[in-house]
């Protein structure tokens, strides 16, 4: 039985596994990672491109870069990948409509490109994440992930560079990330299957 | 010396219900209870309508030339269960009927067969193609007998041509009944010049090129003191051509599809072929000035132009698709539905437009007679409380082409009587 | 969305969402080298031209094959139809060797109805690319994306459709694709080209339609103009008595040209009779979209293709 008292009511079915403030914390972790794994400004490492996956990773990439500026003074080039036309899972649900796809002005060449997801589950996505890379023009040196929400359940043989907090997850549950770019408010939920909601 | 005993009719559903002694094809006696002798056979007609044999002035019976679609046998089955006791097959056939030998083979046939009395309507013009008579008198003289001519699926478009005609047809005692369609007015057309078929990228069939033939004609028939028969009026611009006509003295009668009566151009939309026909469906305000026409006697009798088409001829694209829909065993319902039940008509009404005056119009001694002791036995019997649901599939016809496939309509034709014999009894034809 | 046989009942919302991925896919293969999407991979999309047509053929194949489905295009002139298979036995033949999709043009209005109609058991998605004089939903929502581009939206806009609306399925598609976008559509023609009873069409209450015979003073409050193809041949069944009578009162000359306000557009769904609806020297210059509309009419096949086959089955 989920424990009912924990802070701020919650709406019946879900559980808040991040709260506003963790998810800050959570980012600013991230970002020192990002900076000290790629050697982020010293001489001689590629320069770095934050690529956010819509809808949420691209909120979210924002926000890295944004941390990652305010820690190291380096400007990190962000843009977005939308992957809608690379799914392979089209067919399940009604037509879905095409997100944004806008690469940084200077390209992806012989850059160290990272993807940023709110939550990394089959890596179905990243998966067609890396075909639209491809596809989109210009060859980066590599390519590293960062998601906000590891929660297990692989169906392939994908792995993140940096996560954010990794959760335990039913295959049945869901992970919801909000950001209040998009959302009312900033947080990170699990809903259980099979409760009112 | 065969004796029909029908037990509780209700003639031109009037009164209490009679008991109808028949011996040899003619009514010998008409009472409120009759007893039945040994040998006799009983119909029992409780709760029916009792009215003349319909005639239809206007039918294909699609042979010779096409009796992949109908032939005079099922068609004479499709009449009869229609409650037909006479109809008019239209010269369209192929080879086409504008000569003695081809009217005589279906006068002949439609005997064997024994249904329904067939007609032929003989051509006006040789092979219908609107220049040169055909050999009416020949055709009037033959056994078949004809007294109604008509190029019908065509127009006599020639003035002179139909001038003549109309002159040529008062020695015989004949009537002349135009398919009115000015053909330069309908080149490529496909469906009723409106709203709908604008919409829907239809080339349009104006109601103009059937008025202006009908006025024409009408002008013609009393100029040369002729009669002329309008074939299925489809506007209510021809109904009041028609009122005007009548109203100067015009020896002129008309006729009205079921279809004309029931549907609109508002059926286009599915682009479903079936409802193709021609003249074309019009708007809903046509049809109401129809029924009104139907009423009050300007439009006399109700005619099915009945048109069995294949189904490679129906379930193609609009364009492709042979106009026309079947209409002899549906034609009581629909008017049914559109006039009595609405109160337009009453059953006497209903014996008017569908075997009095067409008997009239095509000269009919023994047809549309009063149902009185002395008169043929041809008859029909309807129940007017009668609900049943269209299926194609099931007509007697060998095409199944009808508009109403799937519709419930009300009134049922329980049995029809042919000079005493029983043609059809409940949904079943006699052979 | 199962079909698009027309844009005739399209609401507004699906069409949006049509125009706005056209716009997605657009910017998605800008610059690129490789224009190439795996969407539609192992989908079968036939083209069954009953009709002589290279660009629209064309661009139909292009739009496919972008998005990395296989596509057969079937001409009626060597195939078993010119030995008088029926239009139903042909598409039914089709669907049976493995088609998701037909894209059918015919000379007959209703064509794409009727093939939505026998193919609906095998579940093989419609696309009409123009049946007869009654629509070619593809032309309008690429005529509606070039204004789009060239306006920045279609809504409260004032659009001429000036020419041969009677004969035209393109009008008609435009008419009823832009009005439910809200915009007012002018037509413009002589009274013999027009269909019954236009000025009276129900459009819905987002837009509205006006009929005119006058050319020159609707140019100067009009936002775009669309040049209809005038045939010489009408000629013949005495819709108007010649091309010059035609070319001079409803013809798009460079006086004309001067007339239309600075920002509005011409657009014509090709092939031109240049002389006749429009002349040379505005064909060829910068006001008019033509080979804007032509581009923008590989993405919008795109995206229609993707509408009708990306997304989970549906019975609409």
């Amino acid at each position: 039985m989920p424990p009912r008292d924990r802070g701020a009511p919650e709406p019946a079915g879900q559980r808040e596994l991040l709260t506003a403030g963790d998810v800050a914390r959570t980012i600013a972790r991230m970002a020192h990672q990002v900076i000290e794994k790629t050697s982020l400004g010293a001489s001689g490492a590629p320069p770095v491109v934050l690529l956010g996956i819509p809808t949420r990773g691209a909120p979210l990439a924002a926000r890295l870069a944004a941390r990652i500026a305010e820690f190291s003074g380096v400007t990190v080039p962000t843009g977005t990948l939308d992957i809608t036309l690379y799914r392979d899972d089209l067919r399940r649900r009604p037509t879905r409509p095409l997100g944004e796809t806008a690469l940084p002005p200077g390209g992806i060449d012989n850059a160290l490109v990272v993807l940023v997801d709110d939550v990394l589950f089959s890596g179905r996505t990243i998966r067609a994440a890396l075909d639209a890379l491809r596809d989109a023009g210009g060859r980066p040196r590599a390519v590293q992930l960062a998601v906000l929400v590891d929660r297990g359940h692989r169906e392939l043989p994908i792995r993140a560079d940096y996560v954010g907090k990794n959760v335990p997850t039913a295959r049945a549950e869901e992970v919801h990330v909000l950001l209040s770019e998009t959302d009312d408010r900033d947080g990170v939920l699990l809903h259980r299957e099979g409760e009112s909601g | 010396m065969t004796t029909l005993l029908i037990r509780g009719a209700a003639p031109y559903g009037e009164g209490g219900p009679v008991d109808v002694l028949v011996r040899d094809g003619v009514i010998r006696e008409i009472a409120d209870r009759i007893d039945a002798d040994t040998g006799t056979e009983v119909l029992d007609a409780g709760g029916l309508v009792a009215l003349p044999g319909f005639v239809d002035l206007h039918t294909h019976l699609r042979e010779p030339g096409r009796e992949d679609t109908e032939t005079i046998e099922t068609g004479s089955r499709a009449a009869a269960l229609g409650g037909y006791t006479a109809v008019f097959a239209m010269a369209n056939t192929d080879p086409v009927a504008d000569n003695a030998v081809v009217v005589e083979h279906v006068w002949r046939r439609g005997r064997e067969v024994g249904l329904v009395d067939v007609h032929p309507v003989g051509a006006v013009t040789v092979g219908l193609k609107g220049e040169r008579l055909a050999e009416l008198g020949t055709m009037a003289r033959s056994a078949a007998g004809v007294r109604i001519f008509s190029d019908d699926g065509l127009c006599v478009a020639d003035p002179l041509v139909m001038r003549r005609a109309l002159e040529y047809t008062r020695a015989l005692d004949a009537v002349i009944a135009q398919h009115a369609e000015e053909p330069r007015l309908t080149v490529g057309a496909q469906a009723h010049e409106g709203e709908q078929a604008a919409r829907l990228g239809l080339a349009g069939w104006p109601a103009v090129a059937e008025e202006s033939i009908v006025a024409r004609d009408c002008l013609l028939a009393r100029h040369v003191g002729a009669r002329l028969h309008v074939c299925h009026v489809s506007t209510a611009g021809t109904a009041e051509v028609l009122r005007w006509a009548k109203g100067r003295g015009t020896r002129v009668s008309a006729e009205v599809t079921p279809h004309h009566l029931l549907l609109d151009d508002s059926r286009l939309s599915t682009y479903d072929p079936v409802n193709k026909v021609n003249p074309p469906l019009r708007t809903a305000t046509d049809a109401a000035a129809l029924r009104a026409a139907l009423a009050d006697g300007t439009v006399d009798c109700v005619a099915t132009d009945h048109a069995p088409h294949a189904s490679q001829d129906k379930d193609c694209e609009w364009s492709a698709a042979r106009p026309g829909m079947l209409g002899l065993q549906t034609a009581l319902p629909i008017v049914v539905q559109t006039m009595v039940n609405p109160g337009l008509l009453d059953w006497r009404g209903v014996a008017r437009v569908m075997s009095e005056r067409p008997a009239e119009i095509a000269g009919l001694p023994d047809q549309g007679r009063p149902i009185a002791v002395g008169e043929p036995a041809t008859l029909t019997l309807v129940d007017p409380a009668g609900r049943w649901t269209v299926r194609g599939a099931d007509l007697a016809s060998v095409a199944a082409n009808t508009p109403y496939e799937g519709m419930e309509l009300p009134g049922t034709v329980v049995a029809t009587v042919l000079r005493g014999a029983l043609t059809a009894r409940d949904g079943k034809a006699a052979k | 969305m199962k079909h698009l046989l027309g844009t005739d009942g399209l609401d507004r919302d699906t069409a949006l969402a049509v125009l706005d991925t056209s716009d997605g896919l657009k910017r998605t293969l800008l610059g690129r080298e490789v224009r190439k999407l795996p969407t539609l991979r192992g989908r079968t999309v036939i083209t069954m031209f009953y009709e002589n047509s290279t660009r629209t053929r064309v661009s139909f194949e292009i739009a496919g094959k972008w998005m990395s489905a296989d596509v057969v295009n079937v001409s009626a002139g060597g195939s078993s139809v010119g030995k008088g298979e029926s239009l139903r036995d042909t598409a039914l033949t089709l669907a049976a060797a493995g088609a998701d999709c037909v894209i059918v043009r015919h000379p007959a209005s209703g064509a794409a109805h009727r093939l939505a109609g026998w193919l609906a058991e095998a579940g093989t998605s419609v696309v009409n690319a123009g049946d007869g004089t009654h629509e070619h939903p593809t032309q309008a929502l690429l005529d509606a994306a070039t204004l789009r581009d060239r306006l920045g939206d279609v809504e409260g806009r004032r659009i001429g459709v000036v020419g041969d609306v009677l004969h035209s399925r393109v009008a008609r598609s435009n008419v009823h694709l832009l009005t439910t976008l809200g915009a007012e559509v002018v037509l413009i023609a002589p009274p013999t080209l027009l269909p019954t009873g236009v000025a009276d069409w129900s459009v819905g209450d987002a837009g509205s339609l006006v009929v005119s015979h006058e050319l020159d003073p609707e140019l100067p409050t009009l936002d775009a103009v669309m040049m209809l193809r005038v045939q010489a041949e009408r000629m013949h069944g005495g819709f108007f008595p010649s091309a010059r009578e035609y070319a001079i009162a409803y013809g798009l000359s460079e006086n004309r040209l001067r007339l239309l306000p600075e920002h509005a557009p011409v657009l014509h769904p090709g092939p031109m009779l240049r002389g006749m609806e429009i002349s040379a020297a505005v064909a060829d210059s910068p006001r008019a979209a033509i080979t804007q509309q032509v581009t923008n009419g590989v993405h919008v096949r795109m995206a229609v293709l993707y509408h009708l086959l990306a997304g989970e089955e549906d019975g609409s």
